[in-house]
């Protein structure tokens, strides 16, 4: 039974880890196609991808518009989480509910909704309206981690703050917001995990400047090269950053 | 820093249902004051009212003479120790207390230097570095009095401070808030529903029950001469006897005592377990023993008079002698009181 089970999550583990083991692995092929027999170790596909102009521009462009759309989504989110914790408002279950209904939307029918929004009202296709996008798709997370961190310990904080003579930014400046720090850091780093990692939205509302996924979906339309795989496995390895900060910023504290 | 509280015919609702029924009380400048009462009497209620956390429907509140109704808790003279603490958990005590200092436009080195001073009050001296999660709930409650007793309000205001604490912890804090009243001369306004702690700290308490007020005055007079039987039941144990006015005196079950009734018709005499015993001028029978209990300063004994063998009486009887099967009651009519039996109901 006991080696059983520790075969189950052997397999468990290689069903989900394999093909990031193999993308990871070809990335390093000395050779020009990324499949087995594994012809020996080079990093030259990663000098390739770092030495890619285009390559390197979609990089910044990613790291713009993850940055930026979660940064944006953090503070709606915040505002629309403090409105509806702290005030009563005539039909708040009602807005709680659309605010985080978009969840439920795919991601394709969120893109072409905003493509053609962003048509009718003639506006460019850029990084702009992809980041756009992404906020979308973000708010309604943001917000529910950030709802359900207002709990009542720090509504009492902000009682005590209030009778202590601060002003309303005040309160929000030196006691909800440090109270929040640690939700607020969940929020924006998975946000930007995920705008990151996005392709659809990025695809339908990029053109000339693209993101990394989108830039790498393009180049994939040129047949397969361990290039590729060295690109992916830095995002990858980005991706795997974020998380990481995220465990030893967020969970680290809370364990305390 | 002190002032005295004024509070006129105030009436709060909350949705339909009102929870202050035009409540009146005036507090001295530098009283410790004690609302009593079981939960959902609206004492909370109006120490909200004051606090500026709650508005009144109805009715004033005069802080030193000003009218504050309308005032949020900011600019209030007042700041209040809550029952959860309330404190910041990312600062450190030191910045705790400090907030309000702060808060009024005082300089770093000032503010911190005066919140070691208000640490010192409470016994915290050497953990102003410490943040809230690092000490006990005991040394919270103490951080949360230096902090809201840091900016020198006129009245501060007590949630059920004491209310999180054990029961041994809760003692000790009671006489050392006491003490830190008296040194500071600040009004203390102060919410329980602990009858031993009303009467521990309080100068005056003000027992109150579904949004009005009871009875008020010093603690010995509530216990010994309460104005209503509810006030007369929550101070503390109680035995009810029923009795009729007869002329000048009152007839019960156990014999006719010298006290004025409270009208005609039926009524309800009430006697403390420890006013009823041996020695007193007025006779009340024979009575036995039907159990009886040693709890250090007495014995508490449950009696059944010869009389009405159908009551059941509570006694304190002195400690150094254990009780006999049968003795002979007594009480002194001065430590009686009778209400009409209609207010039971009400």
């Amino acid at each position: 039974m006991r080696a059983l089970s520790w075969l189950y999550l052997a397999l468990l583990y290689a069903f989900i880890l394999l093909p990031v083991g193999a993308l990871v692995l070809f990335s390093f092929q000395d050779g020009r196609l990324p499949v087995p027999p594994f012809q020996g170790f080079s990093l030259r596909w990663y000098a390739d991808v770092l030495g890619d102009r285009r390559l390197m521009a979609a990089l910044g462009h990613s790291v713009a518009v993850a940055a930026g759309s979660s940064l944006v989504a953090c503070a709606l989110g915040f505002l629309a989480a403090y409105g509806l914790a702290r005030h009563a408002l005539p039909g708040s279950a009602l807005i709680r509910a659309v605010l985080i209904a978009p969840i439920a939307v795919s991601t394709l029918i969120v893109g072409l909704g905003l493509l053609l929004l962003v048509n009718r009202l003639g506006l460019p296709l850029s990084l702009w309206t992809a980041g756009i996008g992404h906020v979308v798709i973000n708010l309604p997370l943001c917000f529910a981690i950030l709802y359900a961190a207002m709990g009542d310990q720090q509504r009492s904080a902000e009682r005590a703050a209030r009778d202590l003579g601060a002003s309303e930014a005040q309160v929000i400046g030196l006691v909800t917001l440090p109270m929040l720090a640690a939700p607020l850091a969940a929020a924006f780093f998975l946000s930007a995990t995920l705008s990151w990692d996005e392709f659809i939205i990025a695809f339908l509302l990029t053109r000339f400047e693209v993101t990394l996924p989108v830039e790498i979906w393009s180049l994939l339309r040129s047949g397969l090269s361990p290039r590729l795989n060295a690109a992916g496995s830095l995002v990858f390895l980005v991706s795997v950053a974020v998380v990481v900060l995220l465990e030893i910023l967020v969970l680290a504290r809370r364990r305390r | 820093m002190t002032a005295s509280v004024t509070i006129e015919r105030v009436v709060h609702r909350y949705g339909p249902q009102t929870v202050l029924h035009g409540v009146s009380l005036e507090i001295g400048a530098g009283e410790y004051v004690v609302l009593l009462g079981p939960s959902g009497c609206g004492k909370t209620t109006l120490l909200s009212i004051l606090g500026g956390f709650a508005s009144p429907a109805e009715g004033r509140v005069l802080i030193g003479g000003r009218d504050v109704t309308r005032l949020p808790p900011a600019r209030r003279p007042t700041t209040t120790v809550f029952q959860d603490y309330a404190l910041f958990p990312h600062m450190t005590l030191r910045d705790n207390v400090a907030f309000g200092l702060r808060m009024a436009g005082m300089g770093r080195a000032e503010r911190h230097a005066r919140a070691d001073r208000q640490l010192a009050l409470v016994g915290l001296e050497h953990a102003g570095a410490k943040r809230p999660h690092e000490v006990s709930g005991g040394q919270r409650q103490r951080v949360a009095l230096a902090r809201a007793l840091a900016v020198e309000p006129d009245v501060l205001l007590l949630d059920e401070p004491l209310g999180a604490l054990d029961l041994k912890l809760r003692r000790a804090m009671q006489d050392e808030l006491k003490a830190i009243q008296r040194r500071v001369g600040t009004t203390f306004v102060h919410v329980t529903h602990d009858q031993e702690e009303a009467m521990a700290i309080a100068d005056r308490i003000v027992v109150m029950r579904a949004g009005r007020i009871e009875d008020e005055g010093t603690p010995d007079r509530i216990y010994r001469r309460p104005r209503t039987l509810f006030a007369a039941g929550f101070m503390g144990e109680m035995n009810r006897v029923p009795a009729r006015a007869a002329g000048g005196a009152v007839q019960t079950p156990l014999g006719t005592l010298p006290v004025a009734p409270p009208g005609e018709g039926e009524a309800v005499l009430c006697l403390r377990p420890e006013a009823l015993g041996r020695g007193g001028p007025c006779d009340l029978g024979e009575a036995r023993l039907d159990g009886a209990a040693f709890l250090g300063t007495h014995w508490r004994v449950h009696l059944v008079p010869e009389r009405a063998p159908d009551l059941r009486l509570v006694a304190q009887l002195p400690p150094h002698a254990a009780p006999g099967e049968r003795l002979r009651l007594s009480v002194d009519p001065a430590e009686v009181t009778v209400f009409p039996a209609a207010a039971e109901a009400a």
